[in-house]
């Protein structure tokens, strides 16, 4: 008899630890929309076609990591000829606005891991919050 | 046919495994080839001591260097991290140390950053390879494949390596967007200004220096500058008696 | 059934035990959670000290693990039967400490998400790749061996012939994997307190003192109180060579201080003179060195004197000198002499702070839970088999 309530228990637990993002999304009414992603401005088209980009824009940067870092090479060739860094930094964000852009759909799909913002830049960031002074000379 | 649930388990087990080992290999097999060596490139760098200033309040080489790639000003001295700095010459020279020198040459500063050994022991104990020695004599960092062990550290004789002991980003005041910033948890060190090599400009350090003191090069050139400088003057390497064959030469 | 359902009975004791350790496994993974947030710098580690005490623990551990060759090599190797219960125990201690060291260096790493480049780049020059192989290797084997004991103790079978010949080879094994640790550090040019080639051998003779006094305080804990006694032979075999062990170790201190002493090239005197006497102002380190010296020679002079033996209290508390010697040394000051002063002649001391501390005795508790549930494994399986044989004895 007892075990049959602790088995009970144990499910329940269960379907709540199972069903937890669901309720915990649905009580931020975040099932809401699709993303809707805003284009550059400055270019009319991506290096690669865009269905490319969606499906392997993250094995395209994984690749450029290893050209760049370990092999030394740092030129994109696009299909149309046109040459570009292979730079997060420098390629795409040059175009694409990091909030306006990345991050919609990488939160609206939760995908939390991009850690790439750790270290990688946008384009002319403003001076952290802290105030602290830059490098000087005699320190 | 009657299965028991160990027997189940162990099978499951053994499978989960077997597929985990079989992904491994696949993808070891489809890594791209190495970029083919750039032969004949050894960059190397020369640092003439009778130039260096001898104050020690000019720190334009060292400023330029951690603008230019970020590094944080840890307020900690025990988690500080620099990739060029200056000390006395008395601690970078052991044999310097004499008591019959005047004590204004044995102060006088000299930097001090990565010698980028040509039998480098960092790059031979790290784990990972995330550190390496590449064709034209960059001992190279990844920072995406460090794990943070440390070895490195350990095994460098000279003591140019640093570690993230917390988050670098709070500790800068302004960052250049053009290179990345490091995360905590991994290792740093000066990697000759590869990203500056790689567009045919000289590191930031060397053209920092308001005397050209540091002249930086391609040391298997016979003609370049530094084998030039080599030639005429009399240099010295640090502790050249571990076999480390540094690329950084003292013009003394 | 399942083996591990025997860990699952025992009495309120035992069941508080496992809380308290459960408990302190809980505290350092709160702890570790902290230093996985705001990164190694809650540590005492520093720019020039940059290994300590996870290290310093890891190389003590795998001293530990490697002891294990000192009971299977004369019950596999030369079928001294007396050995049969200590070898169990043995083997269980090796595989608690491979899982401690496992975790040292997990805890010790910056990145440890990306602990698994280990294996997916494999860099032979590397001794860190090796010893993960070595270490992998090794809980293998004696994962393997005490299974099957076990196994087949409790089914009343005799032992298969396979097990004999993976104990051979655990003999060779559990010395490598002691000596990939001091090749760890003794190759490394510009660490003069490690660059010598008497590292390797004072590792496995601080092993095989360290190792065997904690088995000891095992079997005599567990004679005490859970009535489970490895043979009174085998403990006295096991001091014996504990002695030889500390014997050595002491031998190979006075040859590294001599040599050192003699040459006096000042790389070479600056760390010892460091550890044990301080340096230029730096001597957080010397008291806790020369109480390390002192407490091993107190029990290499308890051991040796044989009117001190006749009294019962002398072998546990040999042991336990032995033990907190070598962990000071081993699981400490090894590892701030290679790093004191620096390659620049810096001083910069280390002092661990507290939340490593709770973090290496969380895992410290891993251990001691691992060993708890092997020990307890074996006691009830030896329980079962006993009674059956007296239930047998009955029925006939």
């Amino acid at each position: 008899m007892r075990e049959r309530v602790l088995i009970g228990l144990g499910l329940a637990l269960l379907l709540l630890a199972a069903s937890g993002p669901l309720l915990i999304a649905h009580g931020r009414r975040q099932l809401s929309a699709a993303p809707v992603l805003q284009k550059p401005s400055n270019a009319a088209r991506c290096i690669l076609p865009a269905e490319t980009m969606r499906r392997s824009h993250m094995r395209l940067l994984v690749q450029w990591r290893e050209d760049v870092v370990r092999r030394n090479q740092r030129t994109f060739v696009a299909p149309d000829g046109h040459s570009y860094p292979k730079s997060l930094t420098g390629a795409c964000l040059g175009c694409h606005d990091k909030q306006q852009f990345c991050d919609r759909c990488h939160s609206y799909a939760g995908v939390a891991t991009p850690y790439c913002w750790n270290c990688h830049n946008q384009p002319a960031i403003a001076s952290t919050q802290t105030g602290l002074q830059p490098w000087r000379s005699g320190q | 046919m009657k299965i028991t649930r160990k027997d189940f388990l162990r099978l499951s087990g053994l499978s989960l495994l077997a597929a985990g080992a079989v992904q491994a290999v696949r993808r070891e097999l489809r890594a791209a080839p190495a970029q083919a060596p750039q032969a004949g490139v050894r960059w190397g760098m020369v640092i003439d001591l009778a130039k260096c200033r001898r104050d020690s309040g000019c720190d334009r080489c060292i400023r330029a260097c951690h603008e230019a790639h970020n590094v944080p000003r840890i307020a900690n001295p025990r988690h500080e991290i620099k990739w060029i700095w200056k000390q006395p010459l008395a601690s970078i020279f052991p044999f310097v140390k004499s008591t019959y020198a005047a004590s204004s040459s044995v102060e006088q500063q000299a930097p001090l950053l990565c010698n980028h050994c040509a039998q480098s022991p960092c790059t031979r104990v790290c784990p990972t390879q995330a550190t390496w020695k590449r064709e034209d004599g960059i001992v190279m960092m990844d920072w995406h494949r460090c794990i943070g062990c440390r070895y490195c550290m350990a095994a460098c004789p000279y003591g140019s390596r640093s570690f993230n002991w917390e988050e670098p980003r709070p500790a800068l005041a302004s960052i250049d967007a053009s290179f990345p910033t490091r995360s905590k948890g991994v290792v740093e060190k000066c990697n000759f200004c590869a990203e500056r090599i790689a567009r045919n400009q000289l590191p930031a350090c060397v053209l920092a220096c308001p005397e050209k003191a540091m002249v930086f090069g391609n040391l298997d050139d016979p003609q370049s500058a530094p084998r030039a400088l080599l030639r005429e003057r009399f240099a010295v390497q640090r502790q050249p008696e571990l076999g480390t064959n540094p690329s950084v030469f003292y013009l003394v | 059934m399942f083996l591990m359902e025997k860990a699952l009975t025992g009495s309120r004791r035992y069941w508080m035990w496992l809380a308290f350790l459960l408990g302190a496994i809980a505290v350092a993974g709160v702890v570790y959670l902290r230093q996985l947030d705001e990164g190694l710098g809650i540590t005492g580690l520093s720019r020039d000290v940059s290994w300590g005490l996870y290290i310093g623990q890891f190389t003590f551990f795998v001293g530990v693990a490697a002891s294990a060759v000192v009971v299977v090599l004369p019950f596999y190797l030369h079928r001294a039967r007396q050995f049969a219960r200590i070898t169990l125990l043995g083997e269980f201690l090796a595989m608690a400490a491979v899982v401690m060291c496992v975790l040292f260096i997990f805890v010790d790493l910056g990145q440890p998400a990306r602990v698994l480049n280990i294996l997916l780049y494999p860099t032979p020059s590397s001794l860190m790749f090796w010893d993960m192989l070595s270490l992998s290797g090794y809980l293998i084997i004696n994962a393997s061996l005490t299974w099957a004991a076990l196994r087949h103790e409790r089914d009343e079978l005799p032992h298969p012939a396979w097990m004999r010949t993976v104990a051979l080879i655990s003999i060779p094994w559990a010395v490598s994997i002691h000596t990939v640790t001091a090749f760890l550090y003794c190759g490394l040019p510009g660490r003069s307190h490690w660059m010598t080639a008497i590292l390797a051998p004072r590792f496995l003779a601080s092993a095989f003192a360290a190792g065997p006094a904690l088995l000891i305080l095992l079997c005599l804990f567990l004679r005490r109180a859970a009535d489970y006694d490895p043979g009174e032979g085998a403990v006295k075999t096991l001091s014996t060579i504990m002695t030889y062990a500390a014997v050595i170790n002491v031998f190979f201190m006075l040859v590294e201080i001599f040599t050192v002493g003699y040459a006096r090239i000042p790389e070479h005197t600056q760390p010892l003179t460091y550890l044990y006497f301080g340096l230029d102002g730096a001597y957080r380190m010397a008291p806790f060195m020369c109480l390390s010296g002192v407490l091993l020679l107190v029990a290499v002079a308890l051991l040796l004197t044989p009117r001190a033996l006749g009294f019962r209290w002398t072998l546990p508390v040999a042991c336990v000198l032995i033990f907190a010697s070598l962990w000071m040394e081993k699981g400490l000051g090894l590892i701030v002499g290679g790093f004191v002063p620096s390659p620049l002649g810096n001083l910069t001391e280390y002092v661990p702070t507290l939340p490593e501390w709770t973090i290496v005795a969380g895992i410290w508790a891993v251990g001691a839970l691992l060993v708890t549930v092997f020990v307890r494994i074996a006691i009830v399986v030896r329980g079962a088999e006993r009674h059956a044989c007296m239930e047998h004895a009955q029925g006939d």
